[in-house]
């Protein structure tokens, strides 16, 4: 042992206990990984559920109450348990990195983030054990969410536990403005950003606007349905409608708070497998930007048959409509990135150029619904559960199996089986496709969503078949994807710095995993694409922007997971009507925080000497 | 513009013989407001199908073109971009969604006219219930459940709320749906220029049976319209046996109506049931008699449509006969128009 630059003694834990105190942005990363990745299971079983009983007209395989309950929670657990933590494991594994930075920001804000999300997503699916699930959809409207319709718990279920994984998600948003905004390297521009973390930056921007207002909603919800408050009882006064348009000022924004980083996950496949520097940089930087900034303005398109009138329709379909230009934008960038390349198909670059013809038919779908008028036949059928399935899987879900597949060796230090992969490539995208191109025309033939079964004679038997057989390939696919996750964990850990060889940006640099520390030495970046000007400059390493020290780093803390544990019991507390459980549970996450507020904790530094040791990667 | 037109009725084409029902089909539109919908969503698909031709046949060329070969380690030249062609994908489809948004908003406009003060337009008044709709012509004091009514050749504009819940009202093949909201109504004009029997649905969740919620549109001609609404306001036929008059009234009565028997009831005015396309929404009458259909939906709603609110004949102390007796006698309960 050396001795520690500053005096106080520091608390390092070893196994379960490090993963439970952890504040290392790259142990969260693999934390939201893990927990997004059981939830993205649990989804997906819904899924398959759901398919099942819509596999033949009048199947009877899960009762209708139960499909309502599928339904909600299928939704609910894929946007916000599923996809989401799976992105903020890909921000956490790998902006610091790209950013050449150390941690986050604020890391204890980063731990508190990952699980006030994991006890939020847990409390919501307790409700399965507990035998009163929401099924009020994943939209939640009221009356049927209200409490006069929906007498037992299930919909407090979805309030609290999204409440709780909101603030999560809330912690995470603010934690990577910052983050980018202050801990860049000497001479990482914001223009000289890579795509994903500028993506991600507007994530974060998007993030920080959007979710409040999902809180103020749930807040709302909550006291009408704890409390016998009135925001949405219309015999009091109150209004429906209100929900509506509360849900999707955030709902909105939401979609693009799931798409924005794969579109920048995209961008650094797609360069990097084609061996050419990104096409259009900065056009991709403000078509990102306008995005976002339009994302705000159109969350009526989700309104057009709630009777706001004809002013508001005609508005809200040219706003959405103007999305499709930068949208555009971003896909010819792709393109033209790809020619003239030299392009190597691994898996990741599959998936990654798999994304583009996909989301582009979920794209041009989109703005087919943003005619309001062609939208009133639209609504609510299943050719909206195809366009969103295609923007969601086709974009989200496939951006982040390239990302993972991408990123994989740096995360572990092991590269993932390549024929597997492609394997788990063509099953889940042919799978996809199928389950979900027909269901356009299922809706445009008059099925409409969220029906627990069908009457026969109407033309929409097959279709749906076809649907369930696309449904259980997708499956199939994905028990392929564990299989080769739990293969390569009995693999070597052997990958180099730059395992794909054509590595860009500032994560190329160092091992895979990295050391707790990530730089040895903060690199100075002198261009776009910093880690390719080195290499075609001849460099076999970044220039260090300051001489070898001892690094200062961050203390593990019990306190985030006490913090949510405490959160958690005043859900139920709260739920079930007990007031001194809510009260203590909140009191707990009080205490802790006066704790944290009243000692101050310094962090460590690692010396020199052990930063040799610390390479063993 | 001239140009594109075959291309439009070529897709046009396509589209409808993708299929689906003649009465429940938007691909299939059967009157104005539907065919406007239709138009702009051939228009809206064909413009979108060239963008997607373009994406795929550049990601395909691109794909075979500039494959990694084989011990091939160059580094292709980096681009930074090119600015003629990052200005033609910026104005070309800026100059598409000027092509689609101006009738877009054309049609905006067109569809939210109100006729409720046009007197040659017939008035319905519809709310809807957990997991049924009831349809109220206020011109001529009826109301009735799950068969509306209409005569072609007039508009029909329609006042829409929920007794509960929201729901929406959608007859695909007629035009686009509207939500039923409550505390606010929302207007509606449909069309139904052709006689027949339109299939419509409950597109908004609205609880377990959500999935069965469906209605019929029915559309006759002036004259049948107007004797069907002389028959509505006939008085009420009741059972002729005394017992099952006695258990009607005093077990079905309490909720339903039948004629001016108990307007203004909670529950669907049965005047004419037996007539009507199916019995709750979706057992068919053409495929059942009416007579099992209502003893099946009598005997226990549940097990038709989970979640209804109608209690089961043994809640509601039905003897077999009774309910034998009632199920005949609204089976025989038939308007003539």
């Amino acid at each position: 042992m050396t001795a520690h630059a500053h005096a106080h003694p520091v608390k390092r834990y070893r196994g379960l206990m490090d993963w439970l105190t952890t504040v290392d942005h790259k142990k969260i990363g693999i934390l939201y990984l893990l927990a997004g990745a059981l939830f993205f299971l649990i989804g997906g079983l819904e899924a398959i559920l759901i398919r099942i009983q819509l596999l033949k007209p009048q199947l009877a395989v899960v009762g209708a109450d139960t499909f309502n309950e599928l339904i909600t929670m299928h939704g609910t657990t894929m946007i916000f348990l599923a996809a989401m933590p799976m992105l903020f494991a890909m921000m956490n594994a790998v902006i610091p990195l790209q950013i050449g930075a150390r941690d986050v920001a604020f890391p204890f804000l980063n731990a508190l983030g990952f699980w006030t999300f994991f006890f939020g997503g847990l409390l919501l699916n307790i409700s399965w054990f507990a035998g009163s699930v929401p099924d009020a959809g994943w939209t939640s409207y009221v009356p049927l969410a209200s409490p006069t319709y929906n007498s037992g718990h299930g919909v407090d279920y979805y309030v609290l536990g999204l409440q709780i994984a909101g603030i999560g998600t809330l912690l995470g948003g603010i934690n990577f403005m910052a983050t980018i905004i202050n801990m860049r390297a000497p001479g990482l521009s914001f223009m000289r950003l890579p795509m994903f973390t500028w993506a991600i930056f507007i994530t974060s921007a998007l993030i920080v606007f959007a979710f409040p207002v999902l809180t103020v909603g749930l807040v709302a919800l909550m006291f009408d349905r704890l409390f016998q408050a009135n925001f949405f009882e219309t015999a009091n006064g109150g209004s429906t409608v209100l929900w509506e348009h509360v849900f999707w000022v955030f709902g909105h924004p939401e979609v693009y708070i799931l798409i924005l980083p794969a579109f920048g996950i995209i961008s650094e496949v797609v360069s990097t497998f084609s061996r050419k520097r990104l096409f259009g940089y900065s056009s991709m930087v403000f078509a990102t930007i306008l995005i976002a900034f339009l994302g705000f303005m159109v969350w009526a398109h989700h309104m057009f048959t709630t009777g706001l009138g004809p002013v508001a329709n005609g508005l809200f379909s040219i706003a959405t409509m103007l999305i499709a230009i930068p949208t555009g934008v971003k896909i010819f960038n792709w393109l033209f990135t790809l020619w003239g390349g030299s392009i190597r198909f691994t898996t990741a670059a599959l998936f990654g150029i798999g994304f583009i013809p996909t989301f582009t038919m979920g794209g041009v779908t989109g703005v087919m619904l943003a005619v309001a008028p062609a939208d009133y036949q639209y609504h609510d059928t299943y050719f909206v559960v195809a366009h969103f399935h295609y923007v969601i899987v086709g974009g989200l879900i496939n951006g982040i199996f390239a990302g993972l597949f991408y990123w994989w060796p740096k995360m572990f230090g092991r590269t993932l089986n390549e024929t597997l992969g492609k394997w788990f490539f063509w099953t889940f995208y042919i799978g996809f496709h199928m389950t979900f191109f027909v269901q356009h025309f299922l809706g445009l033939i008059g099925m409409p969503r969220r029906v627990w079964t069908y009457l026969p004679n109407q033309g929409f038997d097959t279709m749906n078949f076809i649907s369930t057989i696309g449904a259980f390939l997708m499956g199939i696919g994905t028990i392929m994807l564990i299989v080769n996750v739990i293969i390569t964990s009995f693999k070597p850990k052997n990958a180099t710095n730059d395992p794909w060889e054509d590595g860009r940006s500032l994560e190329w640099t160092i091992p895979s995993p990295p050391p707790e520390y990530n730089f040895k030495q903060i690199p100075l970046v002198r261009g776009y694409d910093a880690w390719w000007k080195e290499k075609m400059e001849g460099h076999k390493e970044m220039t260090p922007s300051e001489p070898v020290g001892p690094i200062h780093m961050p203390s593990p803390s019990f306190l985030p997971l006490i913090m949510s544990i405490g959160l958690f019991i005043a859900g139920f507390g709260f739920m079930y009507d007990k007031l001194f459980v809510a009260i203590g549970g909140i009191a707990v996450t009080l205490i802790c925080m006066l704790l944290r507020s009243v000692f101050d904790d310094h962090g460590f530094h690692i010396s020199e000497e052990e930063q040799e040791k610390g390479v063993h990667a | 513009m001239k140009r594109l037109l075959p291309v439009l009725a070529g897709m046009a084409l396509l589209l409808s013989a993708c299929g689906g029902r003649e009465d429940l089909s938007t691909l299939k539109p059967q009157g104005p407001v539907a065919q406007g919908q239709f138009d702009l969503m051939v228009l809206s698909i064909s413009i979108m199908a060239l963008v997607v031709v373009v994406v795929f046949a550049i990601c395909l060329y691109v794909l075979i073109k500039f494959r990694r070969r084989k011990g091939d380690n160059s580094i292709p030249k980096q681009v930074e971009g090119n600015h003629k062609l990052e200005i033609i994908w910026t104005v070309v489809p800026i100059v598409l969604l000027l092509i689609l948004g101006v009738p877009t908003i054309d049609k905006v406009f067109g569809n939210a006219k109100d006729y409720s003060h046009d007197k040659d337009a017939l008035q319905v008044i519809v709310t809807s219930h957990q997991y049924w709709w009831e349809f109220e012509y206020p011109e001529y004091g009826i109301t009735t459940a799950q068969d509306l009514i209409v005569p072609t050749g007039k508009k029909i504009q329609f006042k829409l709320a929920s007794a509960d819940v929201k729901h929406s009202f959608w007859i695909p093949s007629i035009g686009g749906k509207i939500d039923t909201n409550t505390g606010v109504d929302n207007k509606l004009y449909l069309e139904f220029p052709k006689e027949g029997v339109y299939r419509g649905k409950c597109a908004e969740l609205c609880g377990p049976s959500h999935s069965l919620m469906d209605f019929k549109a029915k559309a006759v001609d002036q004259a049948s319209f107007d004797r069907w609404v002389a028959a509505m306001k006939d008085p009420a036929v009741l059972p002729e046996d005394a017992a099952i008059k006695e258990a009607f009234e005093s077990k079905c009565l309490s909720c339903h109506a039948v004629g001016e028997q108990n307007s203004g009831a909670g529950a669907p005015n049965l005047t004419g049931v037996g007539g009507r396309e199916t019995i709750g929404g979706i057992l068919y009458n053409d495929e059942n008699s009416p007579e099992e259909n209502l003893k099946q939906w009598i005997e226990n709603p549940q097990d038709v449509k989970p979640g209804a609110t109608m209690p089961s004949a043994e809640d509601l102390d039905l003897s077999p006969e009774e309910l034998d007796g009632i199920a005949k006698y609204l089976a025989n309960y038939k308007l003539d128009y």
